[in-house]
């Protein structure tokens, strides 16, 4: 059923009434249109000294507007750029930030205020109607534009000369392969770089505070320490793109403490790693508390329970925190056997 | 307010007063005292411990145990040092409510600080743990304020904020807010741990570290910090910019807008 | 023809400059036939009419503050180390991007405010379009023939939201950078294609080095280019349908009371770009936005807690963080359910809104031009789905900051978040029927007012001792105002055997509407307005309370 047969006693009644229909009530319908009410005077439009008053209260505003913007320069040249001045009660501020501001909103603002008030007390106000006119065409008009358009195609033969037709609409549709070509450098294809980062055998665990490598003794229990591999430096040019992937999270359990097997196993003497970046979209998850042993990501609240594989307790994470297999080298400290077995940070169709 | 002047008024008021007063000569005796000999040095030490296992005794052994060995109410404190104790008694949160939440807030401190340190003292005795920190440890000299605000985003931001305004945790705990803490507090924190804090201690996070950390707080977290843009709007970012900006930014043009388009007021019809 | 060019010498040798000046631009753009129909147009004054003016006005603001800090800022992610007058940053390395905004703030005399005007008017400006999408939905004043505008005025709101969050994420600061890798993580869950448009994106793996500049074309570029054509077209159809107006003595579906262009809206409309220009230019003296200095450089191994986007993607934070962590791993691949659904829903929930004059055109089957407004009262279902619809959005909104109800209020977060799960569901069902509520009682006020007339709070003592309130009868003119809506009545499904008896299949769509049309138009979707017939039988039967 479309919408056409909508039976005309379902719709209500048109509102049509000529504007500024009788204004006497209607003794057949009291709830008729009595057309525009009639104008009432402003007390400017009857009192001149009103208008007067009016005139100045608006070329009071536009003079203060010029004073204010005087002001903006002034305080442009002379407040210097790093002075700082304490205005109660919104703090120690900027000095040229406050006074630019004030002034220049006020310059603004008072010359809208002026030109407001000139309109509400000394334009005209009374109130006219418009007639509107529909916006569909009329009939004898629709059937010209059509006829015409009919004349033009036909013209064209578009409609005839299907081969002229069918290729146009070929090379039109071929012609934007070439734009979406070209956005192919935009990237390299993802490979598997998702799936490595910067932790392979024997990297040394280097505290991210110190910059040195961690010793087991170095952790104690209720500590929390971040990690990055050895030989990542804050001023490589790759350094963000690693460390977004790398960055580790080193806490000490009491090994009676650690539920997981798996996790016991890759931890040493309780010293237990994990990637720090969430599995959920890819925050730095790091906020530990040491007496549940949980950690919850800021960003969207998910919750992991360290002493149980970093499993996921609540949010919206879907997996546990990847783990790094870790253990001490020759000299004392510890360094990675490996690098994550799992891709690290958030989910991917390819992750698996 | 009302509960102090209230309390003022408690018949025992002016023998807690006294106490108080004796206790801080007795401190300030302690500390002013020639310190030449050793000897004297270590009688006022045990005279210490043996006044703080008295306060120990009245004020924590309840939940902390007799020998502060812990209870099912609160947890050992045998190696905890003397820097946790000042720590949690200094900032009020010891002792704690009868009634546990989430976690012990910081709230009015309810011992002097020379109490404070003879329960430090005595909790120091029954076992090896940091020591309360000095000034040189805390204080600003030596400082790198933007070395500490690289340690503070890598280590506290994640749980107190950017500057340091505190967040939710889970299940109703939460990072309090640093603006105002003692820096000998924020440093025996770091170095404790208290409550579910992890600890980040020297071997981890140096003492130069912290100092950095500590020096930061202060540009960023204090009634000194300048706020060049105006109202911090509690520093809390995006939320309360928003709020702001629908409030006071939308509501003054929804406000001007109705100005703008209101009738203006007519002349009376006599 | 010779005449006319003499008389046209001669008024041109005589005629003022400014008109000479109007005559030459005439000859060539054909102005006079442009200013006889808008000159004098005539626009109704409501205050809600002006939101629309809000959000020109800061639009234009952003324009002009968002050229000027383009003459400072570096879009490059190169490290550098900074040296400039911030002294808790000095010696860190940062990106150019983060130094020049840095730069900006602190070494740029006015920089600061100019930034600080540019974002504030930023927030503004969505909200702005928020509160006017709003007021067009609940006066109905998308019906025809406004409908092509209504989408053009919800594609600027979605663009606006996009254009707002690249621009938050220019700087490369703490803040910014890990809601920048939120929205990789959204991408990666994409199944089949999400890492390789994570790839194209971002120019290889996360964060790299392209996505300042590329963001910053988009920001500046793309997105308020598209933005700029919408807006015209939006005003053109403004001027060209005329504005709406609510119901009144002297109004009618064909025509327009008011005040013309020229000179009353001219001055109201231009002066009202100074007053919100000046307003914006206060709120940036006074109150602080995005302090990035104390945000940091972004690091992807740094973060802080409480990190929300700007308050208008507040609500795919909110779908974000009550979703529960579902990942489906099948032959070797991952469905990331826990993100992607967010994903779909987040533009679900704004077509949603989008849609709605369609379904209701469909519903209504009306085809009339609608030039009068709805009071929300009359319109009782459609002012429910409104609420209801808005009491999602909000729930959201509440969501993503679910962190800070929980510190300021002393709650759980994890409460919070369960109550959002839940709400987020029953809200919408309980605020669309307590608003219908709501409406019908409003209705029945109104009915009862124009039939028994105004309180006038006066008692009067009858003769025999009863106490009444007097009522005092309405004018004409609130009589008028108050029945002039239109009243629909519910579609019933048409016969089902045809003139010859033979059986018509009834079509579920067909059967949808009927019952669709019954829960907007049904006896318990809107009281009956009163007729004349009931008003004349009251009036007369006992005329003097």
């Amino acid at each position: 059923m479309s919408s056409q047969d909508i039976p005309e006693e379902n719709l209500p009644a048109e509102q049509d009434h000529a504007h500024g229909a009788v204004s006497v009530a209607d003794e057949k319908n009291p709830f008729a249109d009595p057309g525009l009410p009639p104008h009432e005077h402003r007390i400017q439009d009857v009192d001149e000294r009103a208008a007067k008053r009016s005139e100045r209260v608006v070329a009071l505003l536009f003079t203060v507007s010029m004073l204010a913007t005087l002001g903006f320069i002034a305080s442009y040249v002379a407040i210097p750029s790093d002075k700082s001045i304490f205005v109660f009660p919104i703090g120690h501020i900027s000095a040229m930030n406050f006074a630019l501001g004030l002034t220049l909103g006020t310059a603004l603002f008072c010359i809208g205020a002026g030109a407001v008030h000139w309109a509400r007390t000394l334009m005209s106000d009374v109130e006219v109607a418009d007639e509107r006119h529909p916006v569909a065409a009329a009939p004898d008009l629709r059937a010209k534009v059509h006829e015409d358009f009919k004349q033009g195609a036909k013209e064209s033969a578009i409609g005839r000369r299907k081969l002229i037709r069918n290729t146009m609409l070929g090379a039109l549709t071929l012609v934007p392969l070439s734009g979406l070509f070209l956005l192919r450098d935009l990237g390299p294809l993802p490979g598997t770089k998702l799936r490595h980062t910067l932790w392979s055998k024997g990297k040394l665990l280097v505290n991210m505070n110190t910059n040195e490598p961690l010793r087991p003794e170095d952790v104690a229990v209720g500590s929390l320490t971040f990690a990055k591999p050895e030989g990542l430096e804050e001023d490589d040019e790759e350094f963000q793109t690693e460390i977004a992937k790398a960055a580790l999270m080193i806490v000490r359990l009491q090994p009676e403490n650690i539920k997981d097997k798996r996790e016991l196993e890759w931890s040493h003497e309780g010293i237990v790693a994990y990637s720090k970046i969430c599995t959920h979209v890819g925050c730095p998850i790091s906020l530990y508390e040491q007496q549940t042993h949980h950690v919850l990501c800021p960003c969207h609240q998910s919750t992991f329970d360290l002493s149980d594989g970093a499993r996921v307790i609540f949010g919206p994470a879907g997996h546990a925190l990847p783990q790094l297999r870790i253990g001490v080298n020759g000299e004392g400290y510890l360094e990675a056997l490996g690098d994550f077995e799992e891709p690290v940070g958030p989910a991917f169709w390819e992750r698996g | 307010m009302k509960k102090l002047s209230a309390r003022r008024r408690h018949p025992l008021a002016a023998v807690v007063v006294l106490l108080l007063a004796l206790a801080a000569t007795g401190g300030l005796y302690a500390a002013f005292a020639p310190a030449s000999k050793a000897q004297a040095d270590e009688t006022a030490q045990s005279l210490a411990i043996e006044e703080g296992k008295k306060l120990f005794a009245v004020g924590c052994a309840s939940c902390h145990g007799t020998g502060g060995q812990g209870t099912s109410d609160g947890p050992s404190l045998v190696g905890v040092g003397a820097a946790a104790v000042d720590f949690q008694v200094g900032t009020g949160r010891m002792p704690a409510a009868t009634s546990q939440g989430a976690q012990a807030p910081r709230k009015r401190v309810q011992y002097s600080q020379a109490e404070i340190d003879q329960l430090a003292a005595y909790v120091a005795s029954l076992g090896a743990g940091p020591a309360i920190p000095t000034k040189e440890q805390y204080g600003a000299e030596g400082a790198d304020i933007a070395k500490g605000g690289e340690l503070f985003r890598t280590n506290c931001a994640q749980c107190h904020n950017f500057t340091g305004k505190g967040g939710a945790l889970t299940r109703g705990k939460f990072a309090p807010t640093l603006e105002g803490v003692d820096p000998k507090h924020i440093y025996e924190a770091m170095q404790t741990g208290p409550q579910n804090m992890p600890s980040f201690p020297d071997t981890t996070m140096s003492e130069q570290n912290k100092k950095d950390i500590i020096a930061y707080l202060h540009a960023v977290d204090s009634s000194e910090t300048e706020n060049p843009g105006g109202l911090e709007l509690g520093g809390l970012g995006p939320v309360t910019e928003g709020l702001f900006a629908w409030i006071f930014g939308l509501g003054a043009l929804i406000a001007v807008a109705v100005w703008v388009a209101a009738r203006t007021a007519k002349a009376k019809k006599s | 023809m010779s005449t006319t060019t003499s008389t046209d010498s001669r008024s041109r040798g005589k005629a003022p400059a400014g008109e000479r000046l109007a005559d030459w631009a005439d000859g060539r753009l054909g102005i006079y036939s442009l200013a006889k129909a808008n000159m004098r147009k005539i626009f109704p004054d409501h205050w809600s009419f002006m939101l629309g003016e809000v959000c020109l006005y800061s639009f234009i603001i952003i324009i002009l503050t968002g050229v000027y800090l383009t003459l400072f800022f570096h879009p490059s992610m190169n490290e550098v180390e900074y040296h400039g007058s911030y002294v808790p940053l000095q010696g860190q390395l940062m990106s150019e991007a983060f130094n020049s905004t840095l730069h900006i703030s602190f070494d740029v005399r006015g920089g600061l405010l100019i930034r600080q005007i540019h974002h504030w008017a930023a927030l503004i400006f969505l909200a702005g379009m928020f509160v006017h999408m709003m007021r067009v939905f609940f006066t109905g004043a998308f019906r025809k023939p406004r409908e092509v505008n209504w989408l053009f005025g919800f594609l600027l709101f979605v663009l606006g939201m996009f254009t707002g969050f690249t621009g938050y994420s220019l700087p490369d600061d703490l803040l910014s950078g890990t809601g920048v890798r939120f929205m990789e993580g959204a991408i990666l869950s994409v199944p089949i294609v999400g890492t390789y448009l994570s790839f194209f994106l971002f120019g290889g793996e996360f964060p790299g080095g392209d996505f300042v500049a590329r963001f910053y074309s988009i920001h500046i570029l793309l997105l308020p280019g598209i933005m700029l054509g919408l807006l015209v077209a939006h005003l053109i159809l403004v001027f060209y349908h005329k504005h709406t107006q609510f119901a009144g003595p002297g109004k009618s579906n064909k025509n327009v009371v008011g005040m013309p262009l020229l000179p009353v809206y001219m001055a109201k409309a231009g002066g009202f770009f100074f007053l919100v220009f000046g307003a914006i230019a206060v709120i940036a003296a006074v109150a602080q936005i995005n302090p990035i200095w104390a945000m940091g450089p972004y690091r992807p191994d740094q973060v802080s807690t409480g990190a929300q986007p700007d308050w208008y993607m507040g609500f795919s934070e909110g779908l974000i963080r009550f979703m529960p962590g579902w990942e489906v791993n099948f032959w070797g691949h991952t469905l990331v359910l826990g993100v992607f659904i967010p994903l779909v829903i987040f533009p679900l929930v704004l077509v949603a809104i989008a849609v709605y004059p369609f379904i209701e055109a469909w519903v209504t089957g009306d085809k009339r031009e609608h030039h009068i407004l709805d009071r929300p009262r009359n319109a009782p279902t459609r002012t429910g789905l409104g609420v209801a619809w808005m009491t999602v959005y909000l729930t959201l909104l509440i969501g993503g900051g679910n962190d800070l109800w929980a510190t300021h209020f002393h709650l759980s977060i994890n409460a919070v978040t369960w109550f959002v799960r839940i709400f987020v569901f029953v809200g919408p069902v309980l605020a669309f029927l307590i608003t219908k509520r709501i409406c019908l009682g409003l209705q029945r006020r109104d009915k009862e007012k124009v039939l028994h007339g105004r309180e006038t709070g006066t008692i009067k003592r009858l003769p025999h001792g009863e106490f009444i309130e007097v009522h005092e009868p309405l004018s004409q003119e609130q009589l008028h105002t108050l029945t002039a809506h239109e009243q629909y009545q519910p579609l019933e499904i048409g016969p089902t055997v045809d003139d010859n008896g033979v059986e018509r299949k009834v079509k579920g769509a067909e059967k949808l509407r009927a019952k669709l049309s019954d829960a907007y138009f049904g006896e318990e979707s809107q009281i009956p307005k009163p007729t004349v017939e009931e008003y004349k039988e009251i009036t007369s039967g006992h005329g003097h309370h």
